[in-house]
């Protein structure tokens, strides 16, 4: 048996004796996600349960350094433990901005001391982060951002506004663009992170079009942050910002709402046979659907070897958004009446509804797709113009 | 296996890349096009592909060949598709070879060395109608002396009066659109009662109705079992389908790289037309979708390779991808190039020309995306 071949099976007898039977079914709401940090309240013993083994094996982020809370995984068997996990439906321990995002510009960028005090906490589950980036004046054209660190010598004093900062209201630490150079346009910005306990920080909720009010404005009067919270040099955090954006995009282009093969057609194939037309959507969307899984495996593999173009991932990114909704929106026409129910146990709360509606945000947050394919056209294509 | 090339896949691409820009490059398509050859390919060509190793690259080394699967195959495809390099090489070397590995010894013998020497060409005579319908074939076949009769029309048989050997699909049991009672038959190109009317297709190449009145022939004509014939046909129409689509990706790659190189080098209103959003976004949505073509194909081949039971979806899905992508690649291109594109002397038209005739060989995109929602369950 080769190495990879004993570690699925050992993978696979570890998962079998520690995850619970509890989290081993689908998630039914955000609700059920452990996002955790300092207020974070459990749903059941079993999530707990499961949050404590998985930090203690580290597979909360089984690819991170084992120094840094994680398992010192190899990509190779990241991918495996993943698969394995699916296989038996095993839910993620712990969901975090802290380690989608943060977590790898830290490992690029941070200190020793920052690595060992902030990528642990994350990977304990003990601090939620959130993304201060976003202006209201500044959004795909982000290093327009004027939110102001005035140098005090040995700390900031920080003031400004963010707006559109997911889960603000519910975050411990905050990860911020602040201009510490008004001169500099690109080189000057940091990359500074702070509590979201001190003093001059407040966050105003923002409701969303599906009901949800899961991110904020946020606003800092006076917020005091000390120098040795900057991750990178100062005035530098440009590249710390655009890395980590290169990671978000990653993400939010894996997603696929249930994200596997499986095609939804044939839970829905009563009303499919009825509607020639509706049916032949969904084969074409199910040909797009097997076409990604495929695109998104290819660019792994090309990933892991170098050999993808590092601007890529705004390619998987747009085109996995724009799947995702055309996704959405052919589960709601089958849904028909149904799908439009917003409250009833019947349906579920609304949950089709709310999730079409959430998806339309896909193409928007971390980028638009339209920032995308400039993106795509000028470092990929290399087309001319500025 | 890992979604990458290999060094060896890669230099095989590398020489096929070498030799089909040097020895068959659209140039050469051209001159067969304007000389009006009969055939719609030169022997002398398909001979240097034998020289290459290329003809024999699914025949098993047992049988002489080279024993590779449906990547490298692709690759030499790929090549192809991007240069528009004609040649029997997706019928005779990918789809027969795949039918002929099934076949009994004698049948091997009698038609490999051919195959691996550049001398033998073989049509597939499947289609019986203007649209795919291998299980609707009603082409008959009845018993008579040591082994059948054959009665029926065939066509779009692509390159068939060139042919040495047509494979014929006809029914020794059963109805029109079943797909059991089927058998495939190796036909000799000078077998009495068969007659062929060549006609040349938009993009130059040259295909055959086939007339089969009465054409006797022996038992050991057969190729597999008697009845069972779906197996095979199935297993030659995959590897015919994802090799086109494999073509289609060169196509569509080949159109593609031309139609960037334009909008970086025309200039209207002032500026190089690449600087308007207008065409960088739909140039980078393009490259997208070939990008996802390249990746299913190379799914579906690598399945294939492995005999994975997921191999048939996959091959579906690939053509039909694969098909929409190289489509979307060639109208865009002719778009971009504005009236230049309409010109017989510039290439690009000739990119569209070919991708109609790929997109409809063995099964078009919304067959193929019919049998994804099948295969899916719905
Ligand atoms: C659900 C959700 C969660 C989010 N979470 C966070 C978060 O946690 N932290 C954070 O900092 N931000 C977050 N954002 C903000 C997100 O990053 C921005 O919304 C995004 O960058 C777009 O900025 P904008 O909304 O200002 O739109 P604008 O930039 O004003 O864009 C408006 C429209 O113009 C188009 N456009 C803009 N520039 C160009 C161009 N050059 N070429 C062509 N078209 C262009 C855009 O594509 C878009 O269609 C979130 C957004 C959403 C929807
Ligand atoms: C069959 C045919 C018959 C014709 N008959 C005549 C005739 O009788 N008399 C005559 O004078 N002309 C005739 N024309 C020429 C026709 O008017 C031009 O082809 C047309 O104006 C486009 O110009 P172009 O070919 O130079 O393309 P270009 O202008 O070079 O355009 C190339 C591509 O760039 C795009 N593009 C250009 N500028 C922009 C921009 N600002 N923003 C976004 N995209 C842009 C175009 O849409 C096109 O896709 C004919 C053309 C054809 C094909």
């Amino acid at each position: 048996m080769s190495d990879l071949e004993t570690f699925r099976t050992e993978a696979r007898a570890w998962l079998e004796e520690n995850c619970p039977a509890e989290m081993r079914t689908p998630a039914k709401g955000d609700d059920d996600v452990c996002w955790g940090g300092r207020n974070f309240v459990f749903q059941s013993e079993a999530q707990k349960l499961w949050l404590e083994r998985c930090v203690a094996k580290g597979y909360t982020v089984p690819d991170w350094p084992k120094a840094y809370g994680g398992a010192g995984l190899s990509p190779q068997e990241t991918k495996i433990l993943r698969q394995e996990m699916a296989k038996l439906g095993c839910r993620s321990p712990l969901n975090s901005f802290g380690i989608w995002m943060l977590g790898p510009a830290l490992l690029k960028f941070g200190t020793e001391e920052q690595k060992v005090h902030y990528m642990g906490q994350i990977a304990r589950g003990e601090i939620r982060w959130c993304q201060g980036y976003s202006e209201p004046g500044s959004g795909s054209d982000l290093v327009s951002m004027q939110t102001f660190g005035e140098d005090k010598g040995d700390h900031w004093v920080v003031n400004g506004q963010k707006i559109w900062t997911s889960y603000a209201d519910k975050a411990d630490w905050i990860f911020c663009l602040v201009r510490t150079d008004k001169a500099n346009k690109y080189h000057g910005i940091s990359f500074l992170l702070f509590d979201m306990e001190t003093a001059g920080v407040t966050t105003k909720p923002i409701k969303l079009i599906s009901g949800n009010s899961p991110f904020c404005e946020t606003f800092f009067d006076n917020v005091v942050v000390p120098k040795d919270q900057v991750v990178g040099e100062i005035n530098r955090g440009w590249d710390v910002a655009k890395y980590l954006l290169g990671h978000e995009r990653e993400m939010i282009s894996g997603m696929g709402g249930d994200g596997g093969v499986t095609s939804i057609g044939a839970a829905m194939k009563a009303t499919l046979s009825e509607e020639p037309v509706l049916r032949a959507q969904m084969a074409l969307f199910d040909v797009d659907n097997l076409t990604f899984r495929a695109h998104g495996e290819r660019f792994m593999d090309e990933w892991k070897t170098g050999k993808a173009h590092p601007a890529y991932s705004n390619l998987m990114k747009y085109v996995g958004t724009e799947l995702n909704k055309k996704r959405n929106e052919l589960v709601m026409s089958i849904g028909g009446s149904q799908a439009l129910e917003w409250e009833s146990e019947r349906a579920n709360g609304g949950s089709k509804a709310r999730n079409w509606l959430r998806t339309k945000a896909n193409s928007i947050e971390g980028g638009t797709s339209e920032v995308m394919l400039n993106v795509v056209s000028k470092r990929i294509l290399e087309m001319p113009g500025g | 296996m890992a979604m990458t090339l290999n060094d060896d896949q890669n230099m095989l691409r590398d020489s096929a890349r070498d030799f089909m820009a040097s020895e068959a490059p659209v140039t050469h398509f051209r001159k067969f096009r304007d000389m009006g050859c009969k055939d719609g390919f030169s022997h002398d060509l398909w001979k240097q592909f034998a020289e290459m190793g290329f003809t024999g690259i699914l025949i098993p080394e047992a049988d002489g060949g080279m024993g590779m699967g449906q990547i490298e195959a692709g690759i030499v495809l790929e090549e192809i598709g991007r240069n528009l390099s004609p040649s029997p090489f997706l019928t005779t070397s990918v789809a027969a070879v795949e039918a002929l590995k099934m076949a009994d010894k004698a049948m091997r013998d009698r038609w490999f060395p051919g195959i691996l020497a550049g001398e033998t060409v073989i049509g597939i005579a499947i289609e019986e109608g203007v649209k795919h319908r291998p299980e609707k074939i009603a082409c008959v076949a009845t018993r008579s002396g040591n082994g059948f009769k054959l009665t029926g029309q065939k066509q779009f048989v692509v390159q068939g009066a060139s042919s040495d050997m047509l494979i014929v699909a006809a029914r020794t049991a059963g109805a029109a659109g079943e797909t059991d009672g089927l058998t495939l038959f190796a036909v000799d190109k000078d077998a009495a009662g068969l007659s062929m009317e060549a006609t040349r297709l938009l993009d130059s190449a040259v295909a055959a109705h086939v007339q089969l009145d009465g054409v006797q022939v022996d038992a050991d004509a057969i190729i597999g079992e008697v009845d069972g014939g779906w197996t095979v046909l199935s297993k030659m129409l995959d590897a015919g389908r994802v090799g086109a689509a494999a073509e289609m990706v060169g196509v569509g790659t080949g159109a593609m790289d031309m139609t960037f190189d334009y909008l970086k080098t025309r200039k209207q209103f002032d500026r190089v037309i690449g600087e308007f959003q207008a065409l960088q976004h739909r140039a980078a949505h393009l490259y997208g979708e070939m990008e996802g073509a390249r990746s299913i194909v190379l799914k579906a081949q690598s399945l294939m390779d492995e005999g994975h039971a997921k191999a048939e979806l996959y091959v579906a899905a690939a053509k039909a991808k694969a098909g929409l992508a190289c489509n979307l690649s060639v109208r865009e291109g002719v778009q971009m190039h504005g009236g230049i594109g309409m010109t017989d002397e510039y290439d690009i038209g000739l990119y569209m020309k070919r991708d109609r005739s790929l997109n409809e060989f063995f099964g078009d995109a919304y067959y193929h995306a019919d049998r994804v929602a099948t295969m899916n369950g719905y």
